[in-house]
């Protein structure tokens, strides 16, 4: 079924994209041609013409040095500004209207305005709660672990050691792995390979809905460890060297050094790989969907469920990140509309946690 | 006697040994696919940690998957690299053009129109994404034209959302580049065009690689995009969509799953080990700034 998006925007849209796709660079060629012939095509300009026409002459038409800077300007600008545009803005503009109504189904286009009441719906949901919860909850502990062995590795392999290479190549490679099938990698070490070796990892991580975050952790570790480390690594070399060598001739052990030279000075490292973790850990969609498809179940978190007033805590999917459930709200309950409302909130949510992330770490940075 | 173990045990050795001891850790999960997709379906279940008993099993598996019509290896293989490789370079071209004339045009709207390709640099793809489907329905019913599950479709969209990041980076860098260059081209009589494209271009290509690894990682990696605007059994279907496919089909059949597994993946480690100082200072780089 066709789509009754406003008539109005329709055509100044496709008037839009008439003029500059088509008119201006075809009008540019008449121009050049012109003027391989010999035939230069000449405004005239005098008293009687009108306003519109002189400044169309003197800003876009005319072979005056203005002219050509503002069509050389559209030019270069147009490929990626249009898809920019068209892909990116449009489509978020639209999202924020669409998240205003009963959108179901992808392409009905009878959807009705209903207000805010999308937004209520959501904050009404204990599981979207959950959700959130979770996701906060998988993102603190993931950027803890990341950081934490990412600096592990980037000291231990900016000693002189003689494979230094070699380490720091093997621990970036499983970040070339694409997250979806690194998903299923670990899926089978998990459920089958490890089982298998000793009673200690059996029953699986991902059998139970309290550890399978706990395995979901290990693996996002494991692949990205290896790149926040080259950003460590890259800042640790940074340090001048005079001064870890006058920290030693005054005495100052290998602790010592750590604590008051090479945190402090890689202070600025850590801002941006906490900013990256912190942005790939709320998003992370890929390799929670090939490694336990947002399961397994489990009874949700008690002071949740009652501040919503659940008595009966209900069964709830354990590792449904945010991204997951705006993914399976529009997907599988085609609750197109509350789907596009949850992601603006988590929108909202995200832009909030990184702005307040950053201004804290520079604030940090200062202070040491 | 002593003294010579003494000298020996360094805490030197016992880092080095430290370092080994982590890189068989970070291994593990790659050998384990390696051995695996050198097995059989009863072998797997029975053994999944050991060595394989025949390599030739490996074979096997990798003909079963060339030949399985529903994954079809060749094929998506191709999509995967004339997608990533086009949006590639078409992200390169053109967001290096945009972000020269934001540069070179000192206006107060070359200003806001560089905000506005930065803003796009904090949406997630997640908020945009239903809308997105709907518009490329929408243009189909304006136009005529297929966008989805097509490669001009799935490209576009990638130069869309590929734009921010590169004409950040490239802007940063432009601005460091004097100026007297240029002028000294246009004074040889060299078009704007010209400039670009014979004086600029060239003195971009450290960051042009920057971005080369960045993209070309994030697009050939993707799943989320891809499923949208191709679906998993689409006609244009990316390698991690034919694994998504395989996976959801033969459901538990390990040794074929992680023999695709395999296939997938091999592409861009044997990429990696010949490009491998670019693409880490590739993407560190591009992460810093």
């Amino acid at each position: 079924m066709i789509q009754k998006d406003n008539i109005a925007v329709k055509i100044v849209c496709f008037l839009a994209s008439v003029v500059v796709v088509f008119f201006l660079p075809l009008y540019s060629l008449v121009l050049w041609i012109s003027k391989l012939l010999n035939h230069e095509i000449v405004w005239e300009l005098d008293d009687r013409t009108g306003p519109v026409r002189r400044f169309l002459v003197r800003n876009w038409l005319g072979s005056n040095a203005t002219a050509q800077q503002h069509r050389i300007f559209i030019y270069f600008l147009l490929p990626s500004f249009s898809a920019f545009f068209v892909f990116v803005t449009v489509p978020f503009l639209h999202g924020l209207f669409l998240s205003l109504t009963n959108w179901s189904g992808l392409n009905t286009g009878s959807e009705v305005f209903i207000g805010l009441q999308n937004y209520v719906v959501i904050f009404k949901d204990a599981r979207f709660a959950y959700s959130l919860y979770r996701t906060v909850l998988y993102s603190v502990m993931n950027i803890f672990a990341i950081n934490v062995v990412a600096f592990f590795l980037a000291i231990l392999v900016t000693q002189e050691l003689r494979f230094k290479n070699i380490y720091r190549a093997g621990f970036f490679m499983p970040n070339l792995i694409g997250g979806l099938v690194l998903g299923y990698i670990w899926q089978f070490i998990f459920n089958r390979a490890l089982v298998s070796a000793s009673e200690f990892f059996n029953p699986s991580l991902l059998i139970s809905g309290e550890t399978a975050l706990l395995g979901l952790i290990i693996v996002v570790t494991w692949q990205y460890a290896g790149y926040i480390m080259m950003i460590y690594v890259a800042a640790i070399q940074n340090i001048p060297q005079d001064l870890i060598e006058a920290s030693k001739i005054d005495g100052a052990n290998a602790w010592q050094r750590l604590k008051t030279i090479t945190l402090p000075l890689v202070a600025q490292a850590f801002t941006v790989s906490m900013f990256l973790t912190l942005v790939t850990s709320f998003k992370q969609f890929d390799t929670v969907m090939s490694l336990t498809q947002g399961g397994p179940g489990a009874i949700m978190t008690h002071w949740i469920g009652s501040m919503y007033g659940l008595v009966e805590m209900p069964v709830v999917q354990s590792t449904n990140l945010i991204a997951i459930n705006i993914y399976q709200e529009a997907f599988s309950k085609y609750q197109m509309g509350v789907g596009q409302a949850k992601a603006i909130v988590f929108f909202i949510f995200l832009l909030a946690i990184s702005l307040l992330q950053v201004y804290y770490n520079k604030r940090r940075e200062v202070e040491l | 006697m002593q003294k010579a173990l003494k000298g020996f045990f360094t805490p030197k050795l016992f880092l080095e040994l430290l370092g080994i001891v982590l890189l068989g850790v970070f291994f593990f999960p790659f050998m384990m696919v390696i051995f695996n997709s050198a097995k059989n379906a009863s072998e797997i279940i029975a053994t999944p940690l050991s060595y394989p008993e025949d390599w030739s099993n490996l074979i096997k598996n990798i003909q079963e998957i060339l030949s399985r019509r529903n994954i079809d290896y060749y094929r998506s293989f191709v999509n995967s690299v004339i997608i990533t490789s086009v949006s590639l370079a078409a992200i390169g071209v053109f967001s290096g053009m945009a972000a020269w004339i934001l540069v070179r045009t000192k206006t107060r709207y070359s200003f806001w129109i560089f905000m506005f390709f930065l803003a796009g640099m904090v949406i997630p793809f997640q908020v945009v994404m239903l809308p997105l489907v709907r518009l490329l329905e929408t243009l189909r019913a304006m136009t005529g034209i297929q966008f989805k599950d097509t490669y001009h479709g799935v490209i576009l969209v990638y130069i869309g959302f590929g734009t921010p990041l590169s004409i950040f980076l490239f802007h940063g860098f432009i601005k460091s580049i004097p100026i007297d260059i240029e002028e000294a081209a246009i004074i040889d009589g060299c078009s704007k065009a010209q400039v670009f494209f014979l004086i600029v271009l060239p003195i971009l290509k450290p960051i042009f690689v920057t971005l080369l690894v960045l993209n070309g990682m994030w697009i050939w990696n993707d799943y989320l995009l891809p499923v949208l605007v191709i679906g998993l059994g689409g006609s244009v279907k990316t390698l991690p969509l034919s694994v998504a496919n395989l996976a959801g089909f033969y459901d538990k059949e390990w040794a074929l799953i992680l023999t695709s597994v395999l296939m997938a993946a091999l592409p861009i480690l044997i990429l990696f080990l010949f490009a491998q100082k670019h693409i880490i200072k590739g993407m560190t780089s591009g992460a810093i700034k």
